[in-house]
């Protein structure tokens, strides 16, 4: 018997050692723990406050589970008590709905703190003039435009570092997700409406971005290289792009909308109305009491609108609620 | 004339994949055999009178049984396809499209027609005979529900190899699941096939929330009632609030595709966001649907096996009715990426969240039935003993996933179908499992063969880790759900390709229990008491397998868990009163069930194909079934005292 | 075959023992049927302002057919209360005799459900035209098929009833034709105030 106890617990501290040892190397290698901005800070903070909320009741509880089973189970020599009717107490009962509530409560705090916190831009660089991308997900590509730079890229973003960038997101056929782990967590792509998230790189570095909601054939294809810049490479690229001669205009988006998968292109000019009708094709002047307002997150400050280039009309009218006529 | 066949054929029939053209020989093949094996053997009445057209809420529940098996070998298949594609970066083994459609498959197949006919077949099985009752409220509703299930099923699985697979995903959001997206016949397969099971779905819920209401033992209060029963109301009470919603969701789609409306299109003032919504106001009942029942089983399963009462009775009750409605206020949690204001997200995470509670209640008082009991592990309570770490952790992961601004991370990546499949495996089907290893004798009389279930189980267990643990970690590396290939440079091979063994260790663990089973059935112990568990409730008072009236004798009942009582009083020397027999009344059985079914099986193929004749066809017999049976009124018939004794007599005999 | 082994009152017992779950199903079938009228009348009131450019409720409704529909559809359900109460008082010819009755005000309702939408798909507002008429027919037509299905159970329970006169099993269904003809009134009321007056004001 001792022995057989022997055995067991050494092969329990194996088991939990193995566990232990790809738990952290799983970890380790997580692009979603390894955060490169303030948005995926805060969500990972988050992910790990729930993951030792959860362990304080899972862990002590999968013991007593293992103590129960190896104490009561049904062995002649068993010297443990037995009573086959005893089926209630108030007291334990009470303690059990109570931990639970704790926790959610606890867990719910945070969860609804920072909830809030990330429909705002970064609190720290909120001095920073944002820039703002509008994001087309296509059959099966991603159309970026730069609507303050007035250039446009398929598959690739280059962001500068250390600055709010304001994602205007919209869809021109089935809904995708737009996912940059290692800068914060998605926001779904819909047609006819334009949604904001807010992302940020905290230094130089390149990241991976896919489509995360299932948009049929070719959707796997769907992932993109995000390039975090020093401000200054970051303005010579926009600068190098603009040389470039082809130009988005009404009739290379058609080009682009073909169902299909698509190189990286860049597009040294755009048409500065071209998302807003994209967002108004695709439904969006059905929607005229709430739909052409962007959802999802705090509006930009009213004086960095009127500061931003022409440009951003385009995400300005979308928030609000311009009418199809009016802003072609 | 030929190229119009040729046309036609090409039209009609999937095309381009050998492992198409295989099924479509295997089936071919499959079904000359069994017409063949009917012929010979001279069966084709004996299947019509005893089965189809059979009333009989233990058959139905075998039935289900069956269909449900089978189902979960097709969609265990697809799994194994998927995971053979992503065991390695760029596998080249199924195109894009045929994988597309194997996921949308896997999930549809194993929801709604491998969990629900599963989760029925244990009620037809169990509930009656817990409740002391004869059969269910509606006999000739049930066996209907029955075979709506099976034609919609059968109408669903056919688009494998005529018209073409529905590849929008389970739940096929708009508007990719509309004709811009999807042209092809295979969405209205699954429109049409979902349809007609959930009308099904829907009329067992009220059948069994009549029959639990109504039809209890004398004595029986309902707060007297098995918690299996209890499980099941909550369960069917849900479905009643949930199923016509899915009714609604769907024929809105099939609008939009068939007449051109505009519910969900991208153009006419559609809005997709509407279906999203409306379709998980039924999906995330629909989970809480399944595993309501599993939570039922595990409860009778761990007092029986503890030789102990269930601590907390009132407490699981009112846990079980808390989360069935709560279970209608969390849905926006499967899109709290799609836009939601903070107040609305906040308001579902914590409403999410609060489901833990009850939950947690629940383990904690399973753990306490076990504590001063004594355990002993036969395959039921080790399916139970598998159940509780596993959906601990799938349970602590969802609440994981119900933190809003942490699942903007999580939400469609693997993390999340690792949830899933936690609380879904490891909740639903060791659940039922558990149930079906549990009742298994007194359905058929002899007991599973416990060491190729242990087997069984191990492989099934060990599998499920392999499979599902490198998935937590695979999401949160960035890995995305429904991606059919990855890149070797993602550095997900390794992770991917444990997760692949694990998913065969599990096929290899069905192969085990297939093979107990066909084992069993020659060299099973028999169950000559009825009473093989020394179980607790009045289903193990009656001989197995049970009489076709269940009950000779209404049972008188007293308290809870009024078997185990009723074997300690007599070995006190105390008998109960015998009661007089009395002639017992049956319901006749009907063919209708099956003929309306398949009419609207022909309603459901016919608007796939836009044959407007056959849809025609379809409704025409359809009605003719429902005016059919409205005339007719000699629908009962009754069992003679007589014979009743004989039976007795033959079943008991041996034992008392 | 069953009168050979139990006698005739027992039987009675065990008929109105199943008759009695009967109309508790036919209950819970209700409270499924709300379910299925509440999300469709959720659906319409989404898109009620997706209008797509074609022509609003304004403009399609006509007051003198919603309110005689109203009228015709209000009485039916008067006269299958009276079905009822001649059923109770055991008198075979008067139950049929309203049933009837309730029959053809259901007709003259069906009727002019479907001028209503001939007229207006004449008028070039079919369900395709805008998410507000896909919502607008869904809803309307629902309710229309249900009326459709309840004149049809109803000639069947006047046949049955002609046969088999009123025994416990025919009464049952003739009650349950009756809480559902109710029922339809009912949706019908919310139909003319969320549809039909909302969208004319």
């Amino acid at each position: 018997m001792k022995a057989a106890r022997k055995r067991l617990r050494r092969l329990g501290t194996v088991l939990a050692g193995a566990g232990m040892a790809v738990f952290l190397a799983g970890c380790e290698n997580a692009i979603v723990l390894d955060p490169k901005g303030p948005v995926a800070e805060i969500q990972k903070d988050l992910i790990w406050i729930s993951v030792l909320l959860c362990a304080v009741v899972v862990v002590p509880v999968l013991a007593i589970f293992a103590y129960i089973v190896w104490r009561y189970r049904d062995k002649p020599d068993n010297k443990a008590p037995y009573e086959p009717n005893w089926s209630h107490s108030t007291k334990l009962e009470a303690i059990w709905w109570t931990i639970p509530i704790i926790i959610v409560a606890l867990l719910g705090y945070f969860t609804v703190r920072d909830t809030y916190k990330l429909i705002k831009p970064p609190a720290e660089t909120a001095h920073v003039e944002p820039v703002t991308i509008q994001v087309t997900s296509m059959d099966w590509k991603w159309l970026f435009q730069y609507p303050d730079q007035g250039i446009a890229t398929v598959n690739y973003l280059n962001i500068p570092e250390k600055t709010p960038i304001q994602f205007v997101l919209t869809s021109n056929s089935a809904m995708n997700s737009f996912w940059v782990p290692q800068l914060g967590g998605m926001m779904y792509t819909m047609p006819g409406m334009a949604m904001r998230m807010w992302l940020q790189s905290d230094g130089t570095g390149e990241y991976y971005g896919s489509g995360a909601n299932f948009s049929g054939s070719e959707f796997a294809k769907m992932n993109f290289k995000v390039t975090s810049m020093t401000q200054d490479d970051f303005d010579a690229w926009i600068e190098k792009s603009k040389q470039e001669p082809a130009k988005l205009d009404h009739k290379a988006y058609q080009q682009l909308a073909v169902k299909g998968t698509a190189p990286i292109q860049t597009f040294g000019d755009l048409e500065p109305t071209l998302f807003n009708s994209i967002v108004i094709q695709n439904g969006g002047h059905h929607h005229p009491a709430n739909g052409l307002d962007i959802r999802g997150a705090f509006p930009v400050k009213k004086d960095k609108q009127d500061s931003s280039a022409g440009g951003s009309q385009a995400a300005d009218s979308a928030a609000s609620g311009d009418q199809p006529d009016s802003s072609q | 004339m030929w190229d119009s066949i040729k046309e036609f054929a090409g039209d009609f029939f999937v095309t381009g994949d050998p492992l198409i053209y295989g099924a479509d020989v295997s089936i071919a093949l499959v079904s000359v055999a069994i017409v063949f094996v009917l012929t010979y053997f001279k069966k084709w009445k004996w299947l019509w009178t005893e089965w189809l057209t059979t009333v009989d809420h233990k058959k139905i529940g075998i039935m289900y049984l069956i269909a449900s098996l089978l189902m979960l070998f097709r969609g265990g298949v697809d799994a194994l396809l998927m995971r053979t594609q992503l065991a390695l970066p760029e596998v080249e083994f199924l195109q894009a499209d045929h994988y597309n459609a194997i996921f949308t498959t896997h999930g549809t197949i194993m929801i709604l027609f491998m969990a629900m006919p599963m989760m029925f077949a244990l009620f037809n099985m169990v509930v009656p005979l817990q409740l002391g009752a004869r059969d269910v409220a509606f006999p000739f509703l049930n066996a209907l529900s029955f075979w709506l299930f099976l034609f919609g099923a059968m109408l669903f699985n056919i688009s494998f190899v005529i018209g073409g697979s529905p590849d929008a995903g389970w739940l096929s959001y708009p508007p990719l699941s509309e004709l811009s997206g999807s042209p092809g016949r295979g969405q209205d397969f699954y429109i049409w096939g979902i349809q007609i099971s959930g009308i099904g779905s829907l009329m067992t819920g009220i059948n069994f929330i009549v029959t639990i209401l109504k039809m209890r033992a004398p004595g029986m209060k309902l707060m007297k009632m098995p918690l299996f029963s209890w499980s099941v109301l909550s369960s069917c009470i849900t479905i009643l609030f949930a199923f016509p919603i899915l009714t609604v969701t769907l024929a809105l789609l099939f609008l939009d595709r068939y007449f051109g409306a505009h519910f969900f299109t991208l153009d006419g003032g559609g809005m997709s966001m509407m279906y999203v919504n409306l379709i998980w106001m039924w999906g995330h009942p629909e989970v809480y649907i399944v595993v309501l029942p599993a939570f039922g089983i595990f409860s009778e399963i761990v007092a029986t096996f503890s030789r102990k009462t269930i601590f907390g009775y009132k407490s699981m009750v009112f846990a079980m009715m808390v989360i069935s409605v709560l279970s209608f206020f969390t849905w926006v949690h499967h899109f709290y990426t799609m836009g939601s204001s903070a107040d609305v997200n906040s308001f579902f995470a914590i409403s999410t969240m609060a489901i833990a509670i009850p939950t947690g209640v629940k383990v904690f008082n399973w753990l306490f039935t076990m504590y001063r009991g004594r355990i002993s592990f036969e395959l039921p309570m080790l399916w139970t003993m598998g159940f509780i770490p596993c959906f601990l952790v799938g349970g602590a992961t969802g609440v994981m996933l119900a933190v809003a601004p942490a699942d903007f991370q999580y939400h469609n990546s693997y993390f999340l179908i690792a949830h899933f499949h936690q609380v879904l495996i490891g909740g639903v089907v060791f659940g039922y499992l558990a149930g079906i290893y549990y009742w298994w004798p007194k359905l058929f009389g002899f007991k599973l063969d416990e060491k190729r279930g242990r087997w069984g189980f191990w492989t099934w267990n060990i599998g499920f880790y392999l499979c599902f643990f490198p998935q937590y970690f695979l999401g949160l590396d960035g890995m995305t759900r429904r991606v059919y290939t990855y890149e070797w440079d993602r550095g997900w091979a390794a992770l991917n390709f444990t997760s692949t063994i694990g998913a065969f260790l599990m096929g290899l663990g069905f192969i085990f229990q297939v093979w107990q089973i066909a084992w069993s059935v020659r060299n099973g112990q028999r169950d000559k008491t009825g009473d093989i568990w020394n179980g607790r409730t009045l289903e193990w008072s009656i001989p197995s397998p049970p009489p076709a009236y269940n009950f000779a004798v209404v049972p008188q009942v007293r308290k809870v868990d009024d078997w185990w009582h009723e074997k300690e009083d007599r070995a006190k020397g105390i008998e109960r009163p015998k009661q007089e027999l009395e002639p017992i009344h049956m319901p006749k059985n009907s063919g209708i069930p099956f003929i309306m079914s398949g009419f609207w099986f022909l309603v459901g193929f016919g608007f796939t194909f836009d044959w407007i004749w056959m849809v025609i066809i379809g409704f025409l017999g359809v009605f003719g079934s429902l005016y059919a049976r409205s005339f007719t009124y000699d629908v009962d018939y009754y069992i003679p005292v007589d014979e009743v004794k004989r039976t007795e007599q033959k079943l008991r005999g041996a034992t008392r | 075959m069953a009168q050979h082994i139990v006698s005739p009152e027992v039987h009675e017992h065990h008929t109105q023992e199943q008759e009695s779950l009967k109309t508790a199903g036919f209950w819970l079938f209700l409270v499924s049927d709300v379910l299925l009228f509440g999300t469709l009348f959720a659906v319409y009131v989404v898109l009620v302002g997706h209008t797509n450019g074609g022509p609003t409720g304004k403009e399609l409704f006509e007051i003198p057919i919603f309110v005689a529909s109203t009228f015709i559809l209000l009485t039916s359900s008067f006269t299958s209360g009276i079905a009822v109460l001649q059923m109770q008082a055991n008198k075979l010819k008067g139950t049929i005799f309203w049933l009837v009755m309730t029959l053809l005000l259901g007709g003259a309702f069906l009727f002019l459900e479907i001028e209503e939408f001939m007229t207006m798909v004449h008028e070039g507002a079919n369900i395709g035209t805008s998410a507000f008429l896909s919502a607008f027919f869904t809803l309307v037509g629902t309710h229309g098929i249900h009326v459709t299905m309840g004149i049809f159970w109803c000639i069947g329970l006047i046949l049955q009833l002609r046969k088999r006169g009123i025994t416990t099993v025919t009464k049952r269904k003739i009650t349950n034709f009756s809480l559902y003809w109710h029922f339809l009134d009912v949706i019908w009321i919310f139909l003319l105030s969320v549809v039909y007056l909302m969208g004319v004001m």
